[in-house]
C-alpha cells in the first residue's frame, strides 16, 4: 500500500509542475501589456517603466516565472489590483461557499441518483427503469443554466417558496443559508444526478450477471443483500472513478450556479476578476483550483485502492 | 455543465446497441429536427422574417401574433427571427469547434495509437495535463486574455475537445491494430502510411463521428452558458445563450423570452446527443458492430 | 428403487428463446437421486447439464422457460413461492460452481462469504459464525483457517478456492449438493484432491450429490449413478458399475474411449468424436447422436429413440442400435 502511495505521489509533482507552466504562459505570454492594462489612461512612459519594473516585468520569461514560482510556495500569491486583497485572503472568504454548495449538489445527485440505479438495474427493462433512463437522457440535454432558470422560475416566480438569489453565511444563520442554497444545489446536482445513475444502473447490470451473484442466490442471501453489498461494492469503483471525472464538471457547474444564483463563491470571484480585467486574482485563483482539482483526483485514486483490494495488492 | 470529457471509463460501461430498435421513431425525429434547423439557419437571409436587430419600442414584449409569429423581446425585436439568427451563431460555433477537435485529436489518437511507444505516451501525458484543468476555467481564463469573439470562442473551444477526441481514436486504434486486416495488411509489407490511411482511417472514422456529434451537443451547452454569462459571443451579436439571459429579466412577466430560446437549444443538443448515442451504440468496434 | 427420492425431477423442459429461434436446453428429462446417493450427469460441452442443474436451482435465466416438476424432499421447486424457495437454498440445496475465481465475489472477505450465509440461514451471532467458518474451512483442508477469514479469493490458489467454495456449500448441512464441474478449472493435480474431498464429506453427512462433468473418468468409483446427457436429453442412466460393463449407447462408448488410460501404450491416439452436437435450435428429426454414430441405420436417422430398459429396469437407454458387448472398466 506504501508503495502504491508513493508512486501515485510521484506523479502528482510533475503534474502540478505543469499546472503551473500553463498558468503562468497564459498569462505572460498571450497579447496585451499588463502595465497597460493596469495604467489604462493613467500611463506615461515613466510611470509605465516604473510599473515594469516594480513588477518584474522587464526581466527575461524564464526568471519571472521562478520568481511567481517561489513567491507562491511562500504563500505570496500576489495581491490585486482592484481590491488590494491578496489572493489568499479572497480565496478563504470565496472558498467556504462554494465548496459548500458542490458538496450538497454531490450529496443530492447521489441520494438520488445511486438508490434509482440500483432499483433499475434490479428491474431493467421494466417500466420505472424505462422511465427513469429517458428522463436521464434527456437531462443530460439540458445545459445547467437552463435548469436554474426553470428552477426559479418553478419556485422563486411562480410558486414563490425560495428566494431567487442571496446568501447568508452556515455559521450565522444555518436555516437561512440552507435556504438560499437549495435551488443553486439543486440545479448542480440535476446536471451530475444523470450522469451517475446512468454509469452505476449500467455498472451494476453487468454485475449482476457474474457468477458470484448466481451464487448469492444459490445461498439464499436476501434480495437485499445481494444487491447492497454483492452487486454494489464492485460497481461502485466505477461510481468513485465517475466522482472523481466529475470534479471538473462539478466545479465548471458551480461557477455557472454562483453566478446566476448570486453566490459570493470562487466561481463568482473568477467571472469578476474576468470582467475587470484583474490578472492577479485570475491567475492566482485558476492556479489553486487547478491544484485543487489535481489533488482531488489523486484523492480518488487512493479511495479506488482502498475500494478494490485487488489494486492494492498489484493485482486488478 | 458538461464539457468534452467522455472518459473511456465511460465508454467501457456504455450499454451495448439494442439490438432490435436500433432506429426507431426518436431518432428519426431527431434527424428531422437536426435538418429542419440546419435549413433554417443556412438560408436565414433568404426567409421572409423581418430583421432581428430591428427594433420597435411600440410593440415590446408583444404577444404572438400575425406578424410577430413568436411576439417580440424586451426591445420590440421580432422573437422567431431573433431565434432563427442566433441559430446560426449557436450552430456555427457548435460545428467548428469540434472540427478542431475531430481533425487535430483524431491524428494525434491515431498516430499515438498506432505507433505506441515514447511519443505515443508522451502525448497521452500531455493530454493528461490539459485535462488537468477544470475546462471551463480554462476557457475563461483564456478568453479573459485573449478577449472575447466568436473566433476565439471557437478556437479555445476546439482546442480543449482534442484530448478527448484523441483518446477516442487512440483507443479504437489500439483495438484494431491487433485486428487481422491489419496484421494481414503489415504481413503483405505495406507501409505504414498506406495502414494508417487505407486500413485504420476508415475504421477510426466511424465512431469518431459518433463522438463529434456528441461533442456538438457539450459544444452548444458549452457555448450557450458562456454566452448566457456574457463571456461567450460578444454583443451585438446573440446566439441563443444571450438570449436566454435576457429572457431571465423578464421571467415574471414574459416567461416565454427565455423558454424558447430554451426549447430550441434543449431540441437541438437532444438530437445530437440521440443521434450521437445511437452511432456510439452502432459503431464501437469493441462489440463488435463494424 | 421406488424408496422416497430426495430429488425427483419430472419431464422437465427448458425452453431458451434466442434470435434464431427457440432453443431447447432440456428435452423432457427425469432423474430421481436418493438421500445419499451420488448421481453423476455426464455429457459434452451443450448437452444441457448446466441448465439443467439450474432448473432444479430454480436459477434460469429471465427469459427461460420450463415446464415439468421438480420435487425436492416433497416439494415442488418449480411452484414454490420466492421466500420458500430463498430459505431453501443454501441451506438444504447447495452447489458448487465450476471456476471459484468467479464464483467467489472478488471484493468480500472469505469470512464474509461464509458468515453471511450461517448467519442467513442458521441465524448465528458473528462470534458463533466466525468460529463454525474457521472449523469448516478446516474440515475441507485448508491450512491457517483463522487467517484466511480476512483474506480475499485472489489471494489463494485455485483449489483453495474451490475448497472455499465447498466449505461454504456444506455449511449448513445441505440435503443436497448439487457440484457444476467442480474440477474443470483447477489443475489436473489437485482434481483428484478435490473429488476426493468432495466425496469423504458427502459420505460422512450422508449428503446426496450431483456432480455435473463431462468427464466420465470423474464419475467412475465416486457415484452409484450415472446419466449421460446429449444434446439435451438423458440417453443413457444405469447405476455406475453397470455402464460401465454393460453400457449401451454408442455415445457412452464413445465418451469411454476418449479417456486417456494410464496403462496404453505411449502416443496412442485418443480416440476423438467426429463431428459436433446438433445445433440445438434445429432439432434432427431422428437421434440426435446418429450423424455421429458408427452404428447409426436408416431407422436412427428418421425416429427419435425413447428409454427402454437394459438388463435391470435401473439401466435405461434411449438407442436403436445399442451395442451389446461389455466395455472395460476404466483404470
Amino acid at each position: 500500500m506504501a508503495f502504491f502511495l508513493a508512486r501515485r505521489l510521484l506523479y502528482l509533482v510533475p503534474v502540478l509542475i505543469a499546472v503551473s507552466l500553463l498558468t503562468f504562459s497564459i498569462a505572460s505570454l498571450l497579447p496585451g501589456d499588463l502595465a497597460m492594462t493596469i495604467l489604462a489612461d493613467q500611463a506615461t512612459p515613466e510611470n509605465l517603466a516604473a510599473l515594469r519594473k516594480d513588477m518584474g516585468l522587464d526581466q527575461p520569461l524564464w526568471q519571472r516565472y521562478f520568481t511567481w514560482l517561489g513567491h507562491m510556495l511562500q504563500g505570496d500569491f500576489g495581491r490585486s489590483f482592484r481590491t488590494g486583497q491578496t489572493v489568499l485572503q479572497a480565496l478563504a472568504e470565496r472558498l467556504p461557499v462554494s465548496i459548500e454548495l458542490m458538496l450538497l449538489a454531490q450529496i443530492g445527485a447521489l441520494a438520488f441518483g445511486v438508490p434509482v440505479a440500483i432499483i433499475c438495474a434490479a428491474r431493467s427493462g421494466g417500466p420505472f427503469d424505462r422511465f427513469m433512463t429517458g428522463s436521464a437522457f434527456a437531462l443530460l440535454s439540458v445545459p445547467t443554466f437552463l435548469s436554474a432558470i426553470l428552477l426559479i422560475y418553478l419556485f422563486a416566480v411562480e410558486l414563490r417558496w425560495l428566494p431567487a438569489t442571496g446568501y447568508v453565511p452556515f455559521t450565522e444563520d444555518p436555516l437561512g443559508n440552507l435556504r438560499f442554497m437549495v435551488l443553486p444545489a439543486m440545479t448542480l446536482a440535476l446536471a451530475e444526478w444523470p450522469g451517475i445513475m446512468r454509469i452505476l444502473r449500467s455498472d451494476m447490470i453487468a454485475t449482476l450477471q457474474e457468477d458470484f451473484i448466481a451464487l448469492a442466490k444459490a445461498k439464499g442471501l436476501t434480495p437485499a443483500r445481494i444487491l447492497f453489498v454483492h452487486a454494489l461494492k464492485p460497481s461502485s469503483l466505477t461510481l468513485v472513478t465517475i466522482t472523481g471525472i466529475n470534479i471538473g464538471r462539478l466545479i465548471g457547474g458551480a461557477l455557472i450556479v454562483e453566478t446566476i444564483f448570486a453566490l459570493p463563491g470562487i466561481g463568482r470571484l473568477l467571472v469578476g476578476a474576468i470582467l475587470t480585467r484583474d490578472l492577479v486574482i485570475l491567475q492566482g485563483v485558476v492556479l489553486l483550483v487547478a491544484a485543487g482539482f489535481v489533488i482531488m483526483n489523486f484523492i480518488v485514486d487512493l479511495l479506488y485502492a482502498v475500494l478494490d483490494p485487488r489494486i492494492r495488492h498489484g493485482h486488478a | 455543465m458538461a464539457t468534452l470529457e467522455l472518459d473511456l471509463a465511460e465508454e467501457a460501461v456504455s450499454q451495448p446497441a439494442k439490438k432490435g430498435k436500433r432506429l426507431g421513431i426518436l431518432f428519426w425525429a431527431a434527424i428531422v429536427w437536426m435538418i429542419f434547423a440546419f435549413a433554417v439557419a443556412i438560408f436565414a437571409t433568404l426567409l421572409p422574417i423581418p430583421d432581428p436587430a430591428a427594433m420597435n419600442m411600440l410593440a415590446r414584449r408583444a404577444p404572438f401574433s400575425a406578424t410577430h409569429w413568436l411576439g417580440t423581446d424586451g426591445l420590440g425585436r421580432d422573437e422567431l427571427s431573433r431565434l432563427i439568427y442566433g441559430a446560426r451563431i449557436s450552430l456555427l460555433v457548435g460545428l467548428c469547434a469540434p472540427m478542431i477537435g475531430l481533425t487535430v485529436g483524431g491524428a494525434l489518437g491515431l498516430l499515438s495509437g498506432y505507433f505506441r511507444g515514447r511519443a505515443g505516451t508522451f502525448i497521452v501525458g500531455a493530454m493528461d495535463v490539459l485535462l488537468a484543468f477544470p475546462p471551463l476555467i480554462l476557457v475563461l481564463a483564456v478568453i479573459a486574455f485573449v478577449g472575447q469573439s466568436i473566433l476565439n470562442l471557437t478556437f479555445i473551444l476546439g482546442v480543449l475537445g482534442i484530448p478527448a477526441f484523441m483518446r477516442v481514436a487512440r483507443a479504437t486504434t489500439l483495438t484494431l491494430s491487433r485486428r487481422e486486416f491489419v496484421i494481414a495488411a503489415e504481413a503483405l509489407g505495406a507501409s505504414h502510411a498506406r495502414i494508417l490511411l487505407r486500413e485504420l482511417l476508415p475504421n477510426v472514422i466511424l465512431p469518431l463521428l459518433a463522438f463529434f456529434l456528441l461533442g456538438v451537443a457539450v459544444t452548444i451547452v458549452v457555448e450557450g452558458s458562456l454566452s448566457f454569462l456574457g463571456l461567450g459571443v460578444p454583443p451585438p451579436t446573440s446566439s441563443w445563450g444571450s438570449m436566454i439571459a435576457e429572457g431571465r429579466e423578464s421571467l415574471d412577466v414574459a416567461p416565454r423570452l427565455a423558454f424558447l430560446p430554451a426549447i430550441a437549444m434543449f431540441l437541438t443538443v437532444l438530437s445530437f446527443n440521440l443521434v450521437g448515442d445511437t452511432m456510439r451504440a452502432l459503431t464501437d468496434p469493441r462489440q463488435g458492430a463494424l | 428403487m421406488t424408496d422416497k427420492a430426495l430429488l425427483s425431477v419430472e419431464d422437465v423442459v427448458v425452453d431458451l428463446p434466442t434470435p434464431r429461434g427457440n432453443l431447447r436446453a432440456v428435452d423432457r428429462v427425469s432423474l430421481t437421486v436418493g438421500a445419499g446417493q451420488t448421481l453423476g450427469v455426464v455429457g459434452e460441452s451443450g448437452c444441457g447439464k448446466t441448465m439443467l442443474s439450474r432448473a432444479i436451482l430454480q436459477l434460469l435465466p429471465k427469459k427461460a422457460k420450463l415446464t415439468g416438476r421438480v420435487m425436492f424432499d416433497g416439494q415442488d421447486l418449480v411452484s414454490l413461492d420466492r421466500e420458500k424457495l430463498r430459505k431453501l437454498r443454501g441451506r438444504s440445496l447447495a452447489v458448487v460452481f465450476q471456476d471459484p475465481m468467479t464464483s467467489l465475489n472478488p471484493v468480500l472477505t472469505i469470512g464474509t462469504q461464509l458468515v453471511e450465509t450461517l448467519q442467513e440461514h442458521l441465524e448465528l451471532d458473528l462470534a458463533a459464525a466466525r468460529k463454525r467458518s474457521v472449523e469448516l474451512l478446516a474440515a475441507v483442508g485448508i491450512p491457517a483457517p483463522e487467517q484466511r477469514l480476512t483474506q480475499y479469493p485472489h489471494q489463494l490458489s485455485g483449489g483453495m478456492r474451490q475448497r472455499v467454495a465447498i466449505a461454504i456449500a456444506l455449511s449448513c448441512e445441505p440435503k443436497l449438493l448439487i457440484a457444476d464441474e467442480p474440477t474443470t478449472a483447477l489443475d489436473v493435480t489437485i482434481q483428484a484432491q478435490i473429488l476426493d474431498l468432495l466425496a469423504r464429506e458427502q459420505r460422512r453427512r450422508h449428503m446426496a450429490m450431483i456432480i455435473i462433468t463431462h468427464d466420465l473418468g470423474v464419475v467412475a468409483g465416486r457415484t452409484d449413478e450415472v446419466a449421460v446427457m446429449y444434446a439435451g436429453r438423458v440417453v443413457e442412466r444405469a447405476p455406475t458399475l453397470a455402464l460401465f460393463k454393460n453400457m449401451r449407447m454408442p455415445y457412452t462408448e464413445a465418451l469411454l474411449a476418449a479417456i486417456p488410460k494410464l496403462d496404453s501404450a505411449p502416443h496412442t491416439v485418443l480416440p476423438a468424436i467426429s463431428g459436433r452436437p446438433p445445433d440445438p435450435t434445429r432439432p434432427l428429426r431422428g437421434c440426435s447422436f446418429s450423424p455421429r454414430c458408427r452404428y447409426a441405420v436408416a431407422r436412427c436417422h428418421a425416429e427419435k429413440p425413447e428409454l427402454t430398459e437394459a438388463e435391470t429396469p435401473a439401466h435405461q437407454y434411449a438407442c436403436f442400435h445399442p451395442i451389446e458387448m461389455p466395455a472395460t472398466v476404466p483404470a
